[in-house]
């Protein structure tokens, strides 16, 4: 397993000519012209200092690639992580690396903007698929753990669930339901609506709940499931 | 059935009824699953024996069995007027429905390469109207296959990469659909090929590289075909 993070800080130098309008003097030249001569000011340099991601690097998994077996096995693992999801993550860098306005975003915030249509709209579909790519696979490794990890919801997302679901079998068989029937590629969700309901949704692509505008049901996801073949 | 059988005992008996529903007994009005035009195997090293299987007798089965279902279900609507339940079937038609017709064009898009008539050759080219329009439309059959690639490699999750007929140009063009969308019903544009950029289509064997499978397809893509249905829809 590779570690590709890195964050570094840069320092911006912002060179900035400085007119300013004031103090200028109006002369009157006649009745119908005014001229106006601006006292001008010497050139200042700026200083900038900008802390930024160089760019959004592909996160480990928590875990080896043999860990779920045998319910997802060692080769979709290896190839889905460093094939698939690298690909989001170099795509989505190529198109942020091009405009300045989107560098800095955190993964969260990106994708939330792509739901509002607050991204450039020559790269707003590259990044629909990418960021929204990154973000989805980044969630579902963690959200997946070793067989032996796991023995099902408790506490307080328990009660949740039996409260929205009447159980977490009626939840799994609603999940699974959504996810069978997601046409074409897609994920399927587990999401905290805005008005704080659990429920259950699906995306095509690479959409996801963040992207609220875009999506049927938007919301916070609590669990997602891969549904492209890949998976 | 009688062709069935004598091409299930060249091909063993997984092959045996597999130009029949499997899913009970095919009405006279249901979709029935056709038969590929060739074995499993014919289209390897291109197209593995294992895709092909599991593409037609579960993919493409599971497209006509969603689809007689939802014909079911809309004929009962029908029958009670309901436009609530009508609307409702749409989407399971159009994809079930899609399913079906546009893998029945593949699987005569495609071509075993014994079946040329000069073996050895890499692949089969293009000949006569079809060539000469490819040539009009492209300059090469090269530059065509380059954009056509380029485009099927570019469809975002699941979908079909065509060359098309423009009736209204009467033109050639290249076009991709989303999902299941038949070209023809929802574009109007005529199919002459159709290539599926589905995961499934090529996974099992060029796993994530669907550009390798792009590449490699040409070799057994059938240009007759092709130009049989380009001098139909030229005709009209």
């Amino acid at each position: 397993m590779n570690s590709y993070s890195m964050t570094s800080t840069l320092l911006k130098m912002k060179l900035t000519k400085v007119t300013s309008m004031v103090p200028s003097t109006v002369h009157q030249t006649s009745p119908h012209s005014i001229r106006v001569t601006r006292t001008p000011r010497p050139i200042r340099a700026r200083f900038t200092l900008v802390t930024q991601a160089m760019s959004f690097s592909l996160p480990d998994l928590p875990y080896a690639y043999d860990a779920l077996e045998p319910f997802v096995d060692t080769q979709t693992m290896t190839i889905h992580h460093t094939k698939h999801h690298q690909t989001y993550v170099t795509n989505v860098n190529n198109v942020v690396a091009k405009y300045s306005d989107l560098q800095g975003l955190d993964l969260v915030e990106l994708n939330k903007r792509i739901g509002k249509g607050e991204v450039p709209s020559d790269v707003s579909t590259a990044l629909r698929n990418n960021g929204g790519g990154h973000w989805n696979h980044t969630f579902f490794w963690k959200i997946m753990t070793n067989p032996s990890n796991t023995s099902g919801p408790g506490g307080k997302l328990k009660q949740a669930i039996e409260a929205s679901f009447g159980s977490v079998d009626a939840l799994k068989e609603k999940f699974n339901a959504a996810a069978t029937t997601r046409f074409g590629s897609g994920w399927a969700w587990l999401v905290v609506t805005p008005e704080g309901k659990l429920v259950v949704t699906s995306t095509p692509n690479q959409d996801n709940p963040l992207q609220a505008g875009l999506v049927d049901q938007a919301g916070t996801p609590v669990l997602g499931l891969d549904v492209w073949e890949h998976a | 059935m009688l062709s069935c059988a004598a091409s299930a005992v060249r091909s063993g008996p997984s092959t045996l009824f597999r130009g029949v529903g499997l899913r009970g007994m095919a009405t006279g009005q249901d979709l029935k699953l056709p038969a590929l035009p060739y074995d499993y195997d014919a289209l390897a090293p291109v197209i593995i024996p294992e895709i092909m299987e599991i593409h037609l007798t579960k993919h493409h089965q599971a497209y006509v069995t969603g689809f007689n279902n939802a014909l079911a279900q809309l004929k009962d609507a029908e029958a009670k007027t309901d436009p609530s339940a009508i609307v409702g079937l749409q989407s399971a038609l159009k994809f079930n429905g899609g399913g079906h017709i546009n893998h029945a064009i593949f699987w005569k898009s495609l071509i075993p390469p014994k079946a040329w008539p000069a073996p050895g050759r890499e692949f089969q080219p293009p000949s006569g109207p079809l060539e000469e329009q490819i040539k009009a439309t492209w300059g090469s059959l090269d530059t065509f296959t380059a954009k056509f690639n380029a485009a099927a490699a570019g469809v975002q999750g699941s979908g079909w990469g065509w060359l098309a007929y423009n009736p209204e140009t009467k033109g050639l063009q290249i076009a991709t659909t989303a999902n299941q969308d038949p070209l023809q019903p929802t574009t109007k544009l005529i199919p002459l090929l159709g290539v599926d950029v589905w995961e499934h289509a090529y996974y099992l064997q060029y796993k994530n590289v669907r550009p390798d499978y792009l590449k490699e397809i040409w070799k057994v893509i059938n240009w007759k075909e092709a130009g049989d249905r380009f001098a139909a829809a030229s005709k009209v």
